[in-house]
């Protein structure tokens, strides 16, 4: 399993004004009938994409952005890792939002795509220049907790633990998972349920 | 922060470690799979060459793809039968239990884990579902995880995992005549918010708690996630002991007696401590509707749709939208609103006490023409018991396509879904655009009983004045 340092994300970015975008939208479920993750970006947004002639990821002028700013509360609903494997596959490194559902956060964490969060504000600030000056380089700085272009420079919200993680290179939690079975193996021996209660435990 | 809740107690009981990222290791004392979100993460393991750290722990069973009407293999979707193949091969490889079409207890993962007693108090659970907060019900802490996770599940039986605060949702009182626990999880999100549970596990209590069935309290439970919540609970009382005791995998004997001690001892205690509570009294209770795009879109099904000004800022945008792609207008009844499906299942609500509550509003009575009518049990279990007592001949004879055990007409991953703008009254979770299985199908949330008095009359229709004309 290979991990990386992740400390600065440079690039463009694709504005998703809407609020409460769930996974449903981001992938549709009859992308999810695969045994791979292989492809699964064809399915970004594809239905909304479809009845939406000037989608923001199929504008051109978007075309090879690597992050993505979104409203509140984005990736609601379903626990469906499809949806951000399909942003990552498609390119996307990092994103920035006024908030973020739990499940969709936590899997964003796992294949390591940072989150950061904004004030709705910002975010539409970020969003508008996005928009309108859609070549704009932005810089989403880790460690320093940052999104920046020209001369603005607004600050992000990056849970604690897991911008640690990041900077370290050890958001991919099996191996410290893994390191840990012989305590694993006594915390489940002091469960009384694990033997259907059938010894007296604890 | 909360202090001696039942998620205290349960997550402080299965940390195994605290980890350099400051996240907790927690052990997970029942892991259910299915076919969707598994194949990459068994794929993972054979990368790494791992097996199943706890196969005895885990538990797999086949629901989202499987079609309802014919389950003769190979399925008519070959990618259906791709993943089915792929899970048997999985399972298989590495020893997990699975509970596969023929051992009469199939069926959705949430239905089956707490009606085979593999879930019970004091447990965490973990599934790649959002619906697991479903098992809070028994007094578990339940929650959905994604495939990366599940590989982690599969090869430790842990999880790295944050803290949540707890939020006590009390419900004082009790509920008037056809209102239902659908009737409350929906309320609950209307108050609370799609977002107002981010952060928080909701521990379920108060007078119309400690009345309602288990069955009830999965229903609620498993709308958590609908406000945010990743996690729901109820803490377990005789309710809950009188539902386990006999169950396939619930203790037996001197067992059993020892579970109860632990079961009631998990329970929050008396001091225990809250972030937050929030209060409902029953009585205000209407049975719930929803009309637009997401859970939180709802009303009380007597009331006049809210005006779109009614929203703060943020969640004007998506009213609008609510309103725009639902084709209906603020100020207008929801009463009245024609229907071309009515959809009675999922996770949610397809237990054999949802159908007897269906049966019997159907029964002599009649679907109307202008409507289809899917009523899909939850298991097979579920479905056997409903046979048992005739309720399939109430809906058959009413209309209604009586069918095998899965997610359905839920979220659009088999044959069952919508077509075009057709628009659905529906006993599942989610009515977010597209759901069903059509980008433009339009989807209303309800109880069992709304989406019975509303197949009856062809439009959504209030099943308290229904009751009054029967």
């Amino acid at each position: 399993m290979s991990t990386k340092r992740i400390e600065k994300i440079v690039g463009k970015a694709i504005p998703m004004p809407r609020d409460d975008i769930d996974t449903d939208r981001i992938t549709p479920a009859r992308f999810l009938k695969s045994i791979t993750f292989e492809g699964i970006e064809k399915a970004l947004f594809c239905d909304e994409r479809e009845n939406t002639p000037d989608h923001p990821v199929d504008n051109p002028a978007h075309k090879g952005a690597n992050m993505m700013f979104v409203g509140k509360n984005f990736g609601s609903g379903s626990s469906r890792e499809h949806a951000p494997q399909a942003l990552k596959r498609f390119g996307i490194e990092v994103l920035v939002g006024v908030s973020f559902a739990e499940i969709f956060a936590g899997n964003c964490f796992a294949i390591g795509v940072p989150l950061g969060v904004a004030s709705a504000d910002d975010v539409n600030e970020l969003i508008r220049q996005a928009q309108e000056e859609p070549e704009t380089r932005f810089n989403v700085d880790i460690r320093n907790s940052t999104v920046s272009f020209g001369d603005r420079v607004i600050p992000i919200e990056i849970q604690e633990t897991r911008k640690a993680a990041f900077l370290a290179g050890t958001w991919d939690m099996l191996t410290n998972l893994r390191s840990n079975l012989p305590q694993v193996e006594e915390v489940a021996q002091h469960l009384p349920y694990v033997t259907n209660f059938e010894n007296d435990a604890q | 922060m909360s202090k001696n809740t039942l998620y205290d107690k349960v997550w402080d009981s299965h940390t195994v470690a605290r980890l350099d990222s400051g996240q907790d290791q927690i052990f997970i004392g029942l892991h259910l799979i299915h076919e969707v979100t598994t194949p990459q993460a068994f794929g993972m393991l054979k990368e790494i060459g791992a097996g199943v750290a706890f196969p005895g722990r885990t538990m797999g069973t086949v629901d989202h793809i499987i079609p309802t009407l014919s389950q003769i293999r190979p399925y008519e979707d070959e990618q259906a039968e791709k993943m089915m193949a792929a899970l048997e091969q999985n399972v298989n490889e590495f020893g997990v239990r699975f509970l596969h079409l023929d051992s009469g207890k199939q069926g959705i993962v949430h239905v089956i884990g707490p009606e085979l007693g593999l879930s019970q108090p004091g447990m965490t659970i973990a599934c790649g579902d959002s619906h697991t907060s479903t098992h809070g019900a028994m007094g578990s802490l339940g929650f959905g995880i994604g495939t990366t996770e599940v590989g982690h599940v599969l090869a430790t039986q842990t999880l790295a995992l944050n803290r949540l605060k707890v939020k006590r949702i009390e419900v004082t009182g009790a509920l008037g005549p056809g209102v239902t626990p659908k009737d409350v999880t929906l309320r609950v999100i209307h108050d609370l918010g799609i977002k107002g549970g981010l952060g928080f596990a909701y521990e379920y209590g108060g007078d119309v708690f400690d009345a309602m069935s288990m069955e009830g309290r999965m229903t609620v439970c498993n709308m958590s996630i609908e406000g945010g919540a990743r996690i729901g609970y109820v803490n377990p009382d005789q309710t809950t002991f009188d539902y386990l005791e006999g169950r396939e995998f619930s203790p037996e004997g001197e067992a059993w007696e020892r579970g109860l001690a632990y079961w009631r001892d998990i329970a929050s205690g008396d001091d225990a401590e809250y972030d937050d509570v929030y209060e409902i009294a029953g009585e205000s209770i209407e049975p719930m509707v929803t009309w637009g795009i997401n859970p939180g879109h709802s009303v009380g099904i007597s009331q006049p749709l809210p005006e779109v000004n009614s929203f703060s800022g943020e969640d004007r945008n998506t009213a609008e939208h609510g309103y725009e792609f639902m084709a209906l207008n603020p100020g207008e009844s929801i009463l009245g609103t024609k229907v071309d499906v009515a959809f009675l299942g999922s996770c949610t609500n397809s237990r054999i006490s949802d159908l007897r509550e269906g049966a019997q509003l159907i029964n002599g009575n009649k679907v109307h023409p202008g409507v289809r009518m899917l009523v899909v049990p939850g298991s097979q279990q579920v479905k056997q018991q409903a046979e048992e007592e005739g309720l399939h001949e109430i809906f058959t004879e009413a209309g209604a396509e009586w069918r095998e055990a899965g997610c359905s007409m839920c979220l659009g991953m088999n044959p069952d879904k919508l077509v075009g703008a057709e628009r659905s009254i529906s006993t599942s979770n989610r009515n977010f655009i597209g759901r069903q299985g059509s980008p433009r199908g339009r989807t209303h949330l309800g109880s069992p009983a709304v989406v019975v008095s509303s197949a009856i009359a062809g439009c959504i229709a209030d099943p308290r004045e229904m009751g009054e004309q029967a």
